[in-house]
C-alpha cells in the first residue's frame, strides 16, 4: 500500500515538474530581448574582405585592418537615426584612445557620409565603405549600428547591437576592451 | 445569390491584399526550373534576421533583399540547398534557419511533444489500472439493488 501511494506521488509530481519548468522557460522568454541575437561569429577570425576607404576609393583595405590590436569596429549610416545618437560618444572614446574601425552600411550616398564625418566628427581609425553591405552579411550584421569587439589576433570577441553609450561603454563593452588591451600590452604591444 | 456575391468581392479583396504583400521575385530569371525550385524552397526556410518571424522570401527588408540576391547568386554559381544553408547560419546562427539543427540547446525542441504524448500516456495507464485493481465494496443495499436488478434482466430476456 506504502509503494502505491509513492507511485501516485510521482505520478503526480511529473506533470507538476513539467509544468513549473515549462513556466520558466517561457517566462525566460518574456523579458528576453528578442532582437538581440548573439553573433555566430564570436571566437572566429573576422572574414576577408576587400573594401574601399570612405574618403578615397581608390585605396583598398582588407581584412588587416582589423588585425594586429584590440579594437572596436562600428557599422553605422546616416540612415540611421541611432547611429547619430551614439556618433557623440564614439568621439568621446577616440579621443580616450581607444582605437575604433568604422564600417560604411548600405549609405545613401558616399557624399553623405563623408559630410557626416566632416561635419560631426571623426572618431574612427580606418573608414571602410561597404556600399552593397556585402561584406556586413559576411559579419552577420542585420542592422546599423552595431560594434563589434575584436582581439590583437583579429578574431570577433563580441558583438554589441544597438547604440554604444557611457552605460554600455562601462558595463558590457569598456571592461572587455581594457581586458584585451591588457594581454595586448603585456605581450609587448604598443597602445 | 446576393451572398455569393459577396463572398466573391471578399475573396477577390483578399487576393489583392495578399499580392500587394508578396515580394517581387520576378527579377530572379533562371534558366533552369531545378535551379528555380531550389531558390523557391531556400527562400521559404531561410529566416530573415532582422525581422521577427518572416522568411527572407516574404520580407520587404532591405536586408532580407540582400540575402535573397545572395541566395540567388549562390544558386546560379551552382551551390547545394546545404551549402546556402550552411553560408546563413555561419554568419547568422541557428537563428537564421526554420529548421533548427538536434543539439542540446535544441533537443527540448526535438524531444518536447514526444514527451508530453509519453507522460499522458503514462498517466492514462496508471490510472486506469489503478482503477481496475481497485476492490469495489458494496454496501449490503446496494449488493440487493444489484441482485434485484440483474435478476430482473433474467426475466426480460426469458419473456
Amino acid at each position: 500500500m506504502a509503494q502505491r501511494s509513492r507511485l501516485r506521488w510521482v505520478v503526480l509530481a511529473l506533470p507538476l515538474l513539467a509544468f513549473l519548468w515549462l513556466t520558466i522557460f517561457l517566462l525566460r522568454g518574456l523579458f528576453s530581448d528578442p532582437t538581440e541575437l548573439s553573433s555566430a561569429l564570436v571566437g572566429k577570425p573576422v572574414p576577408q574582405f576587400e573594401l574601399p576607404d570612405i574618403y578615397d576609393t581608390q585605396k583598398i583595405h582588407t581584412e588587416s585592418v582589423l588585425q594586429g590590436r584590440p579594437m572596436l569596429m562600428n557599422v553605422w549610416a546616416t540612415w540611421c537615426p541611432t547611429c547619430r545618437a551614439e556618433h557623440e560618444y564614439l568621439n568621446k572614446l577616440a579621443a580616450q584612445d581607444v582605437y575604433i574601425v568604422g564600417l560604411n552600411y548600405k549609405d545613401d550616398s558616399r557624399a553623405k557620409a563623408v559630410n557626416w564625418l566632416n561635419t560631426l566628427g571623426d572618431p574612427y581609425q580606418v573608414n571602410l565603405f561597404d556600399e552593397r553591405g556585402m561584406v556586413a552579411i559576411d559579419f552577420g550584421v542585420y542592422g546599423a549600428p552595431e560594434t563589434f569587439l575584436i582581439n590583437a589576433e583579429g578574431e570577433v570577441v563580441y558583438r554589441h547591437v544597438g547604440d554604444v553609450n557611457e552605460r554600455v561603454w562601462n558595463n558590457v563593452l569598456g571592461p572587455q576592451y581594457e581586458r584585451l588591451m591588457a594581454d595586448y600590452t603585456a605581450a609587448g604591444g604598443t597602445p | 445569390m446576393m451572398r455569393s456575391l459577396w463572398l466573391a468581392a471578399v475573396l477577390a479583396c483578399l487576393t489583392v491584399i495578399s499580392v500587394a504583400h508578396a515580394v517581387n521575385l520576378e527579377t530572379y530569371k533562371f534558366d533552369d526550373p531545378q535551379k528555380e525550385a531550389l531558390f523557391r524552397e531556400l527562400i521559404d526556410e531561410i529566416r530573415c534576421p532582422k525581422c521577427q518571424n518572416q522568411t527572407i522570401g516574404d520580407s520587404d527588408a532591405a536586408l532580407a533583399k540582400d540575402l535573397r540576391d545572395r541566395t540567388y547568386l549562390m544558386v546560379q554559381q551552382g551551390a547545394s540547398k546545404q551549402e546556402v544553408v550552411d553560408y546563413m547560419v555561419a554568419r547568422y546562427g541557428d537563428f537564421a534557419y526554420y529548421r533548427p539543427p538536434m543539439k542540446l540547446s535544441t533537443l527540448v525542441l526535438w524531444l518536447g511533444p514526444v514527451l508530453v504524448i509519453v507522460i499522458g500516456a503514462g498517466v492514462i495507464f496508471v490510472r486506469v489500472r489503478a482503477r481496475n485493481n481497485a476492490e469495489v465494496e458494496m454496501s449490503e443495499q446496494e449488493q440487493q439493488q444489484l441482485d434485484a436488478l440483474r435478476a430482473g434482466k433474467q426475466q426480460d430476456k426469458s419473456s
